[in-house]
């Protein structure tokens, strides 16, 4: 699969990630060759073959639904690059 | 100062017992060392005052006859694991500042039982790679060869072993970081049963690959704090709920082995041949000894690493999306909107490996691609595990090379991913099936560099797996 400058500006949108010229054009080069690489896979007959989604073998446990203990608001916002006394703070999304 | 002092847990109950030491001299002995190696750069962060803290209060228990099965035990944790009101930063930029809240379950129980947690241990960033140079802590030497790397992506949890700067170590192990650093640094590692320990508290790359494991010397001490660490948590729905066996207790090893070895791996040419020769005298010594040795194959093993990839980047890609500058670690200062700060943050906070793998995730769930790659290796994934899975119920042990090669240079694989890759050629059989598998050390090349030797055994079968490797290393067929 030979990846694109267009593809690598879009897949990183996606990701919310950006890159400069040179940057771009490096994982453009990583990308085709590691995909070029997992390729392999499509020499391996699959047909029939169900998609393994899962690895645990435990099902929903649910428990009592009791009061527990909660983070208190100083704690949770303790990390916040930016907050006030109530909230995280973003730059301003409405003009 | 005595550098070789306390190389097994079993050292230190006895000079406790004995009352030649107490857990204070203990912390204050590895902190030395930790100062005197400190060029090796195994730690980020030395918990020096809360590791006094703490063997303070487990000498009281200990007078008081009250101490947990772990009293005198210090531990190194990977940087990827929290801890109550300590910094974590998977190695990366992005979470820079970030104190922890909660602890992750696997610590709290070995701190219940009195284990003295004395530092978090640098690694890969994310725990994403074989060499621990994807780190924003900067590199790890190995003390073997200062000029060759650790392995990864736990390589500070395996020097910290290796150098004596801490009895056991924390790592984790999504398609080998334990054990790949296991063998470069001649000890003992685990990787445990998929969601036989929980996984709260640990930062995630890949939910349904990472496991907890252990660095220890000996099979003994690792067994021990394996059987404390894992068991049902409340914190983490795909733990097992199976009971735990008492593995340090089950280590008499008194039966027949039936031992299957693959031959793709062992006719690798990739394969370093003092590996080759090493690993098939262990064979042979088998044979002799009376079990039954035979060679499978397996053509799937090629498909495995590109399998691991897929499923990999993708889970990461999800994971990491967390991180966004909003809550907590690093936010730009160079951002104009909320779209740019989410950019901005993310691509000046993450290193390259880390986006490389963001953005292959991506790209392999992007709707155009899902089913070509992402469903592809899932459904390969299946065929790999129930391979592995069908095999080990006809035979009781894979044996196989932990590595292709013994530890590389710095710099060796930096400017090829795919190269980089292939070191984890044998480690990610068990981590695409689920199983327990044990690095243990088997030899030393010409170099002097350390060998390992890997053991699988089928899920939940840890104590088999410890037993067989207890008795493996007593065999000491290359020392």
């Amino acid at each position: 699969m030979k990846v694109d400058l267009n593809t690598v500006k879009k897949i990183a949108h996606l990701a919310r990630l950006e890159f400069d010229e040179a940057g771009a054009e490096k994982i453009k080069n990583d990308m085709t060759q590691i995909l070029d690489w997992v390729e392999q896979l499509n020499e391996v007959d699959t047909e029939g073959i169900e998609p393994l989604t899962t690895m645990s073998s435990e099902v929903n446990v649910l428990r009592e639904d009791e009061e527990g203990e909660h983070l208190s608001h100083d704690r949770a916002l303790s990390n916040a690059p930016q907050k006030d006394s109530d909230y995280f703070r973003v730059p301003k999304v409405l003009e | 100062m005595n550098l070789e002092k306390f190389l097994s847990f079993d050292d230190i109950q006895k000079s406790l017992e004995n009352r030649e030491t107490d857990c204070k001299a203990i912390v204050n002995y590895y902190l030395e060392n930790i100062q005197t190696k400190a060029h090796l750069n195994a730690f980020v962060e030395v918990y020096t005052d809360s590791a006094l803290e703490q063997a303070s209060l487990v000498d009281e228990k200990i007078s008081s006859g009250k101490a947990g099965k772990l009293a005198g035990m210090v531990i190194g944790i990977k940087d990827v694991l929290v801890y109550t009101d300590h910094e974590s930063n998977a190695s990366s930029k992005i979470l820079k500042g970030f104190n922890s809240q909660f602890t992750a379950s696997a610590v709290q129980r070995l701190i219940d039982e009195d284990a003295i947690v004395i530092g978090r241990l640098n690694c890969d960033e994310f725990g994403m790679g074989s060499s621990n140079e994807n780190s924003a802590h900067g590199k790890v030497l190995n003390a073997a060869d200062e000029s060759r790397v650790p392995g990864g992506s736990s390589g500070g949890s395996a020097v910290a072993v290796q150098a004596n700067l801490c009895t056991v170590s924390l790592g984790t192990d999504t398609g080998g970081s334990v054990r790949q650093p296991a063998a470069f640094t001649g000890l003992v590692g685990i990787k445990p049963t998929y969601s036989r320990v929980s996984r709260w508290g640990l930062i995630a790359y890949a939910s349904s690959f990472d496991t907890i494991g252990v660095f220890s010397r000996n099979v003994q001490d690792n067994a021990l704090v394996m059987e404390v660490m894992a068991g049902p948590d409340n914190f983490d729905s795909t733990v097992s709920r199976k009971a735990v066996p008492h593995y340090s207790e089950l280590l008499h090893f008194n039966k027949r082995a039936k031992v299957a070895y693959l031959t793709e791996t062992i006719e690798s040419p990739a394969l370093q041949e003092e590996i080759k020769a090493n690993t098939i005298s262990v064979l042979d010594k088998l044979k002799e000894e009376g079990h039954t040795v035979e060679e499978v194959h397996f053509p799937l093993l090629k498909y495995i690493l590109p399998t691991y990839y897929i499923l990999t980047t993708a889970e990461a890609s999800s994971n990491l999306s967390r991180f966004d500058g909003v809550k907590y670690g690093y936010r730009t200062p160079n951002a104009h909107n909320l779209e740019s700060m989410y950019k901005k943050t993310r691509s000046e906070g993450f290193g390259d490996e880390v986006k490389r793998r963001i953005m292959l995730g991506t790209f392999v769930l992007s709707a155009s691609y899902y089913d070509a790659y992402f469903t592809k290796a899932q459904k390969v994934r299946r065929l790999i595990k129930e391979f592995t899975e069908d095999l080990l119920t006809k035979f009781d042990y894979i044996i196989m090379p932990t590595t292709p090669t013994t530890a590389f240079k710095f710099g060796e694989h930096s400017n090829d991913p795919v190269a980089m890759y292939l070191e984890d050629l044998f480690t990610v059989q068990a981590s695409v099936s689920g199983v327990p598998s044990i690095s243990i050390p088997n030899g030393k090349d010409k170099k002097g560099l350390p060998i390992g030797l890997q053991v699988m055994a089928n899920s939940f079968k840890e104590a088999e797996l410890y037993a067989f490797a207890k008795y493996l290393t007593e065999l000491n067929v290359n020392e």
